[in-house]
């Protein structure tokens, strides 16, 4: 891997970072409308704030945050502030700060989309690519239609659909909720049990329609692959028949996937965080669904800012490794 | 003339080629059907569904489907009523063209500026060739839906319209990506360069060589565009950001979620926008599969 690739690559996400902090910035700024007022004005109508003075209240505030300066100071501010991991805090749970909220709720969304993700990654291509393969039953076919229905639904509706079926029809798993309600969580056998009966059906939702996604692709590249020379060099060598499917085809063919995961892995982090919100899973995701609603600005540009990073990270991550899968891969200019 | 031209269309042949095209594009056929069927039904249906049975207290709230007339001249409610007694029948009718009609908007908007980016960078090349690539790389990266959120989280979005010139702004990274790359291969065909060493102008190679060329790429970066697209409001709807005063399919998730239908049984409310849902980008997935074999003839063996 050259040096020059690196430094490209990271140059890029220095890019993302700073066009993700910059439209964090502007757009409430651009857009007038002002939290603290309409925070004050909240509270106004629910009777806890005098309403005469409360244009006083606000200009206080607006010196304590800052919001009296001039917008380009504001903005070198915001920079500092991120830097040192400053959020800002959150508005509805009484100025606990944003960088703890969030890192409540981490744990709970990384777990759940890690297993779904890689889980759906693994087993789609194998089905992907059984589904190519010549010695695969005839009748494997009939499943191609339901890859594509099933990479057509959007996560949460098909979430939807589960929790109709195996939690209100058939109350096999918990509609909602990451453990039992009112159990306290230790490194015992109840907790792990009652966290993975919750994290079925969410998770599910995730992997069958990240099965339809990868299976379909899996299965465009395996039949590039089967039609390659060496495939048929190694059925004359009379190799057995599993090496070739596992160290000729899948090995080749699987390879684009990991491409593929680079491109829509921003596309299912989106559709996470639909799924969290659908399962009232207390992740991230929910979270952030609860910031809109309660017009809670500090958390919702702190979660997405959150999620666009760990985009970013991730993709700078799996694009290092992706010669170490693929040994053609150097990365030099030509 | 004209007759000359009407009856050629009508003449056996042209009949028979249009059903071969039809037979050799299924997919893309079938999709496009789909699609167009749902976008036409609401209107078609408007003309005998009053607007006023998707309002708030059209009906007793939270009934079940029923074919019995409600009232006198009141046809009933075929998918039942939701906990506000919207008729949901008439909700979804108004709401499945909404929905399509930001996508429509969205996807169009964004095949434009991303052709626009795309066509100039890949073709001029330079220093602005590198600024298109760095953001569009830069914006494939970033989740668009998380910006969206912060956009209309801020912005009071008050109308389909809106939201679909909304969802646009973030729509032109991929098409830009895809046409850019046509562009580069473009350039350096033989026909391309033909016309550039008789002194063609670049505005005619453009618009003469260049673009009836890249139609079916368009096409299909407009479908995967408004799949985007459609996807995007569904998304920012479901979870109340959309606007709230006009149906769409995802103010109805977003509404049927909010009052726990889930829990409470009421499966004719989420069941049926869900189906639309479903069949909208089941048609889509087609349309966009469809079109890709015709962009890459080479696909067509494998599918």
């Amino acid at each position: 891997m050259s040096v020059d690739y690196v430094l490209r690559r990271s140059l890029l996400l220095v890019a993302v970072i700073f066009v993700a902090v910059t439209l964090n910035f502007f757009i409430p700024r651009l857009s007038g409308r002002n939290p603290i007022e309409a925070r004050l004005y909240e509270a106004a109508a629910q009777g806890g704030v005098n309403v005469g003075r409360i244009n006083e209240i606000i200009d206080e505030y607006e010196a304590k945050f800052g919001l009296d300066r001039p917008l380009w100071r504001q903005y070198l501010f915001y920079w500092a502030d991120i830097m040192r991991g400053d959020l800002g805090v959150s508005i509805q749970e009484l100025g606990t700060p944003v960088s703890t909220v969030i890192l409540r709720r981490l744990p709970w969304t990384i777990g759940l989309l890690l297993t779904a993700t890689m889980l759906a990654f693994t087993v789609g291509s194998l089905f992907g690519a059984l589904l190519a393969w010549r010695k695969s039953p005839r009748a494997f076919t009939a499943f191609v239609p339901l890859l594509m229905t099933l990479s057509a639904i959007p996560f949460y509706l098909l979430g939807i659909v589960l929790i109709f079926g195996l939690a209100m029809t058939w109350q096999f798993f918990p509609a909602g909720g990451a453990y039992k309600f009112g159990l306290d969580l230790a490194w015992s056998w109840e907790s792990i049990w009652s966290i993975f009966k919750h994290a079925v059906l969410p998770s599910t939702a995730i992997v069958l329609g990240g099965i339809g996604f990868w299976g379909l692709n899996m299965r465009g590249m395996m039949i590039t692959t089967m039609g390659e020379d060496y495939m048929k060099f190694a059925d004359y060598k009379g190799l057995r028949e599993k090496r070739i499917f596992l160290n000729y085809g899948l090995r080749n063919a699987a390879l684009p996937q990991f491409t593929a995961l680079a491109i829509v892995l921003a596309h299912v982090v989106s559709g996470a965080v639909l799924v969290e919100v659908v399962f009232t899973y207390p992740g991230v995701g929910h979270q952030l669904y609860r910031a809109i609603v309660t017009n809670d600005y500090f958390l919702i540009q702190g979660i997405i800012l959150l999620v666009v990073v760990s985009v970013a990270v991730g993709l700078l991550i799996m694009d290092m490794l992706y010669p170490l899968l693929d040994p053609r891969i150097r990365y030099q200019r030509s | 003339m004209a007759l000359k031209v009407v009856r050629r269309a009508l003449s056996a042949q042209s009949w028979a080629s249009a059903w071969h095209f039809v037979r050799t594009n299924k997919m893309l056929v079938t999709g496009l059907g789909i699609v167009f069927v749902l976008a036409v039904s609401g209107h078609v249906a408007s003309i005998f569904v009053d607007a006023e049975r998707a309002d708030v207290g059209a009906g007793a709230p939270a009934r079940p489907p029923s074919w019995l007339p409600a009232a006198k001249n009141h046809p009933g409610f075929a998918l039942g009523t939701d906990q506000q007694g919207r008729d949901v029948f008439a909700d979804l009718l108004l709401g499945t063209p909404a929905t399509i009609r930001i996508g429509l908007i969205a996807g169009l908007l964004g095949v434009l500026a991303g052709t626009l980016l795309g066509f100039t960078g890949g073709y001029f090349g330079g220093l602005w060739d590198t600024f298109v690539t760095l953001a569009t790389d830069v914006f494939m990266t970033i989740p668009a839906l998380m910006i969206l959120i912060v956009i209309v989280s801020m912005v009071q979005v008050l109308s389909t319209e809106a939201l679909g010139l909304i969802i646009a702004s973030l729509a032109w990274p991929a098409p830009a990506r895809m046409i850019r790359s046509q562009v580069l291969t473009m350039r350096e065909r033989a026909y391309v360069q033909i016309a550039r060493l008789n002194g063609v102008r670049d505005f005619k190679i453009i618009v003469m060589e260049m673009v009836p060329n890249l139609l079916p790429f368009l096409a299909a970066g407009l479908v995967g565009a408004t799949a985007a697209a459609v996807l995007a409001s569904i998304g920012l709807s479901a979870l109340g950001l959309g606007p709230q005063n006009e149906p769409s399919l995802g103010l109805t998730i977003y509404w049927s979620l909010f009052y726990g239908a889930l829990i409470r049984g009421m499966w004719w409310w989420w069941g049926p926008p869900m189906l639309i849902i479903v069949l909208l980008f089941i048609g889509l997935f087609l349309a966009a599969a469809g079109l890709d074999q015709i962009a890459n003839p080479r696909l067509r063996k494998s599918a």
